[in-house]
């Protein structure tokens, strides 16, 4: 019965529990993304999130607790995810251009030793232009804005054609434009049944931009739709009894948190 | 002991004192190498001044070589601050360049004077006691000991008189400058002094190992304790021991003193890192192995908690499941299935584990701490 | 020209030459990684760190060969690494504390291992400072080609693994998220920084070796925007670097490390300051240029808001002595003497100044530029 129900999930990660010199991070969390949703991460600041993003692409070991991507343990189904790291944690400053950023999405399938050519860099063309960035392809990474930057992030992702895009924050800093720009690339993931998880900060935009909320606080608090699931009583608990009206469905608009 | 050796003794306990203190400042400010690279430098201002005063005993030479230090600090920040190059490449750029300056100044006055590179790198404290203080014929023991001992009075005085300045400077320099007091007023004078103690150590233990003086003993003081005025004084108490320690090696293997000193510096960090009593290696691995069941049992209870009521809650309360899902070994799992239920923390019916009241109470402080 | 025949024909000079361009191709080549990835002090450790390496397969072998000096020096370089990478995971101690740390026992405890060699009688005091400072004066063609076999050896990793090293030096999470085994290879390539370091030992010594290390790629960085382009520029400095040091302290008789660390420095100063796009020396002048501008703006903006006060007569003169006032006399002056020549502004008889009616024209659209900023 379990693994007929797995199969149709994109990311099954079961009781993950993570600790950091004896305090825990996460506890016994699960995580179940259906195929072809959007779906956020929400919750406080220390509350794992991601940490959670961290453990599902095994690049923190767990204490216990498994992650499955269709089904298969990840390490199988590697090529399936793909990740958009935040923009804080590269050096903007590296001597490379945009192009070049966004070909190392393809290092993936071309294994070792095996340097880039032509068709990786027509692919690459297109990712940076599905981005709105085609005019940028030869800058220096550290000449393009805060929203440009990310975006190169996306198109590093989209060049990987995986079928999970795993998300650390893509809003964070970014500009109006850039902002439309990432919502309409996530409807078109969507539409062409990928999955999404982002880690989202925003609370006012949840309920525009994604269809299923998981709301984590080292615990997972609760997680579904974002019409069953982000509501007042379960932001409350998310974010303790110290933050006192935050607003989800319910009272028409949420407010801020972030802000 | 002959008088030459304890000579030899006190000079090196006083150097390691001397030095111990403001390499403390050094550590927790994340500047430790700047000793490195200041140590290096000052040879410059020795070599510059001595152009000046030609005398290798002059006092200028002292005041020389701090100038030179502040100068290193002063082109690190110039040079980082162009947004060029980073920190760490800015260090690596100047203390080679002024080093290779003063090096090959020397070398264009090989022969003339008693000033080589070698002895100022390797230095050699052996020769400390034949180099007397005798104002009017009256013998007042080693020069070395007065140097060092006028220094150790400076770094100490500077650390009393300073020393909510020094805290605060180093632990937020926002709030310091906004109370008044300048942060780079206190960096400077920090350096200053750190060349100065540079200057003056290196005479006796060569530029390099004054580093190990520097920043070792304060490192292992470190280790076992959180307080600012603790990690002072057993900085010096472990740098005078790893001094005497490291004559006494010397002596043994009738090998180079400075390089037993740092040798010995080594071998007290290590020894302090794996069995200092709450944070060695050795106690943290066996609190691990401790809390690896205490945290065990409260994953077994949380994980009940979070599925009890829930539709799959008799899949997950299976003694087995466990087993399977945090990945344990069968006799562990049974190991803290066994202690919990012994602590009326859970019970065992029908293949299925239920919370006791009091279990539940755990489960709940557990996942909130 | 001397010295080129000299380089040609003598032996001594040509061995030096080839010796200090494989020791600057070497270490310009990895240390340009070194720089990227923030190694700069940690090559610095692993040099001072090599003396009881050095020291030890001396005591230990009783050769004096290269090679056997090299893996004495590069095992104990890549210990040191090590040692400063498990206490920080071990300890609260931090990085810049590990490695003066461990650069200064490990420099100690290689002393205490000389003074064992001194005390052998073959032996004697001489070659203590040919391992701290270097002499490439000594260098023989055997040591040439072993410098070059294991330089080989250390720009074929990077060659042969270059995506690798590229994409764990940008952003090592993503890379293990493709599969790449990061901590693997973040070992690989700082051990090759320790082939780099020990490739130099002979000629730069071990106190100045990190020079060697850091300089070239922080020049090459300010001329390219590509990691290919900058790696490549930076082993060819590096290499101009060792041959031009190393013919000028044998014309000067000079100790070899210290000058060609001098000849990498310049280099890195030139670079600083006359790289285009980042040189300090055109960003200063850019500056000039752009607060010139902004003035010539600002006097126009003021004269047209004066003007705007007497709408009957747009281009009647007005006093500037308020302008100096505001903006300072000097600066008032030029601009107004610029906007002159461009025909934008008209000093009248009476000594009072206006815009002209292109003047206005022109602040117009300047405020009107700078009310609706282009979306960036």
């Amino acid at each position: 019965m379990r693994l007929r129900t797995s199969a149709t999930l994109a990311i099954e990660a079961t009781d993950l529990t993570l600790a950091y010199q004896q305090r825990p991070v996460l506890w016994d969390v699960d995580l179940e993304v259906p195929q072809g949703v959007l779906m956020a991460i929400v919750g406080p600041n220390g509350a794992g999130k991601t940490t959670l993003l961290r453990a599902v692409l095994g690049l923190l070991k767990p204490a216990a607790g498994e992650v499955r991507v269709f089904g298969r343990p990840y390490a199988e189904q590697r090529r399936l995810v793909a990740y958009v790291p935040q923009r804080g944690s590269v050096d903007w400053d590296f001597p490379t251009t945009a192009l070049d950023i966004v070909t190392m999405g393809t290092y993936g399938g071309l294994g070792w030793v095996r340097r880039p050519g032509v068709s990786e860099r027509s692919r690459a063309t297109a990712a940076l232009a599905q981005v709105g960035m085609q005019d940028y392809a030869d800058r220096q990474i550290s000449q393009l804005s805060g929203g440009q930057q990310q975006r190169v992030f996306l198109a590093r992702a989209l060049v990987q054609d995986a079928q999970i895009y795993l998300m650390d924050e893509p809003f964070q800093g970014v500009d109006a434009t850039t902002e439309r720009a990432i919502v309409d690339l996530l409807r078109t993931l969507r539409a062409d049944g990928k999955t999404v998880v982002a880690v989202h900060h925003d609370l006012q935009t949840v309920v525009d931009y994604f269809d299923q909320v998981t709301l984590l606080n080292v615990r997972r608090i609760d997680a579904g739709s974002v019409e069953d699931v982000f509501t007042d009583e379960n932001l409350r608990l998310t974010y303790g009894g110290r933050v006192a009206g935050i607003g989800g469905r319910g009272n028409g608009r949420a407010s801020d948190l972030s802000a | 002991m002959s008088a030459a050796q304890v000579d030899v003794l006190l000079v090196a306990l006083v150097v390691a004192a001397a030095c111990a203190i403001p390499g403390a400042f050094l550590i927790l400010r994340g500047m430790a190498m700047m000793s490195d690279a200041i140590s290096h430098t000052v040879l410059l201002g020795i070599v510059l001044a001595f152009f000046i005063v030609a005398d290798l005993n002059s006092p200028i030479l002292i005041l020389g070589a701090a100038l030179v230090g502040l100068l290193t600090v002063a082109l690190v920040e110039a040079v980082s601050r162009t947004g060029l190059v980073r920190e760490d490449t800015a260090i690596g750029l100047v203390f080679p360049a002024l080093f290779s300056i003063a090096v090959i100044l020397i070398s264009s006055l090989a022969g003339n004077v008693h000033l080589d590179s070698d002895a100022v790198l390797l230095g050699e404290i052996a020769f400390a006691p034949f180099n007397r203080f005798a104002p009017g014929g009256v013998d007042l023991g080693p020069i070395a000991l007065w140097v060092m001992g006028a220094i150790l009075i400076v770094n100490l005085s500077c650390t009393a008189l300073f020393f909510k300045e020094l805290k605060l400077t180093t632990f937020d320099p926002a709030l310091a400058a906004a109370l008044g007091f300048s942060p780079a007023l206190v960096h400077y004078g920090l350096m200053g002094v750190v060349s100065v103690t540079a200057v003056g150590a290196f005479d006796a233990v060569g530029s390099i190992l004054v580093v190990a003086l520097m920043i070792g003993p304060p490192a292992t003081a470190r280790l076992l304790t959180d307080r600012l005025p603790h990690m002072l004084g057993l900085g010096v108490l472990i740098g005078a021991a790893a001094a005497a320690g490291g004559y006494w090696l010397a002596r043994l293997l009738d090998a180079n003193i400075a390089g037993s000193m740092a040798t010995v510096v080594g071998i007290a960090f290590v020894l302090v890192l794996l069995l200092a009593p709450h944070r060695g290696l050795v106690a943290t691995a066996r609190r691990q192995r401790r809390q690896r069941w205490t945290f065990a049992r409260q994953m077994l209870l949380i994980h009940l908690a979070t599925h009890e009521g829930t539709p799959s809650e008799a899949d997950e309360s299976r003694p087995d499941h466990m087993q399977r899902h945090m990945r344990w070994p069968a006799a562990f799992a049974n190991r803290v299935v066994q202690t919990a239920t012994e602590r009326d923390l859970i019970t065992l019916e029908n293949d299925q584990l239920r919370l006791t009241p009091q279990g539940r109470v755990e489960a709940r402080t557990a996942a909130l701490r | 020209m001397d010295v080129l025949s000299d380089l040609v024909f003598d032996y001594t000079l040509r061995t030096v030459a080839l010796g200090s361009a494989a020791l600057g191709i070497v270490s310009g080549a990895l240390g340009a990684f070194a720089v990227l990835r923030r190694q700069a002090l940690l090559g610095d450790a692993m040099s001072h760190a090599a003396l009881p390496g050095v020291a030890l397969a001396f005591l230990i072998t009783g050769s004096r060969a290269p090679l056997v000096l090299m893996i004495g020096a590069a095992l104990t370089g890549w210990l040191a690494a090590v040692a400063i990478v498990g206490v920080v995971r071990a300890s609260r101690v931090k990085t810049d504390t590990a490695m003066a740390l461990m650069l200064s026992v490990f420099f100690g405890a290689g002393l205490v291992v000389l003074t064992f060699i001194q005390r052998q009688p073959a032996a004697g005091k001489a070659g203590l400072d040919k391992f701290l400072f270097g002499q490439a004066a000594a260098m023989l063609e055997s040591d040439v080609i072993t410098m070059a076999s294991v330089g080989a050896v250390g720009l074929l990793g990077v060659l042969v693994l270059w995506k690798e090293f590229k994409l764990l030096s940008f952003d090592p999470d993503f890379a293990a998220t493709l599969g790449m085994p990061t901590r693997r290879l973040d070992v690989l390539l700082t051990s090759l920084l320790v082939i780099a370091i020990v490739v130099g030992l002979k000629t730069v010594g071990v106190v100045l070796m990190s020079a060697m290390v850091v300089a070239p790629g922080a020049a090459a960085r300010q001329w390219t925007n590509r990691l290919g382009v900058m790696v490549t520029l930076s082993a060819l400095l590096g290499a101009a670097a060792g041959v031009l040091g190393a013919l000028v302290s044998t014309a000067a008789e000079t100790s070899t490390g210290p000058t060609i660390v001098l000849v990498a420095t310049a280099f890195v100063v030139a670079s600083l300051l006359f790289a285009p796009a980042r040189g300090l020396v055109w960003a200063r002048l850019r500056g000039w240029r752009s607060q010139r501008l902004l003035a010539l703006e600002a006097v126009m903006a003021d004269l047209a808001a004066l003007a705007a006060q007497h709408s009957t007569d747009a281009t009647r003169p007005h006093d500037v002595a308020a302008l100096h006032a505001l903006r300072g006399r000097a600066i008032v002056e030029s601009a107004l003497s610029e906007l002159a020549a461009d025909g934008l502004a008209q000093r009248h008889v009476s000594g009072g100044w206006s815009l002209t009616p292109r003047g206005l024209a022109e602040a117009d659209r300047l405020a009107r530029l700078r009310r609706a900023p282009d979306d960036v």
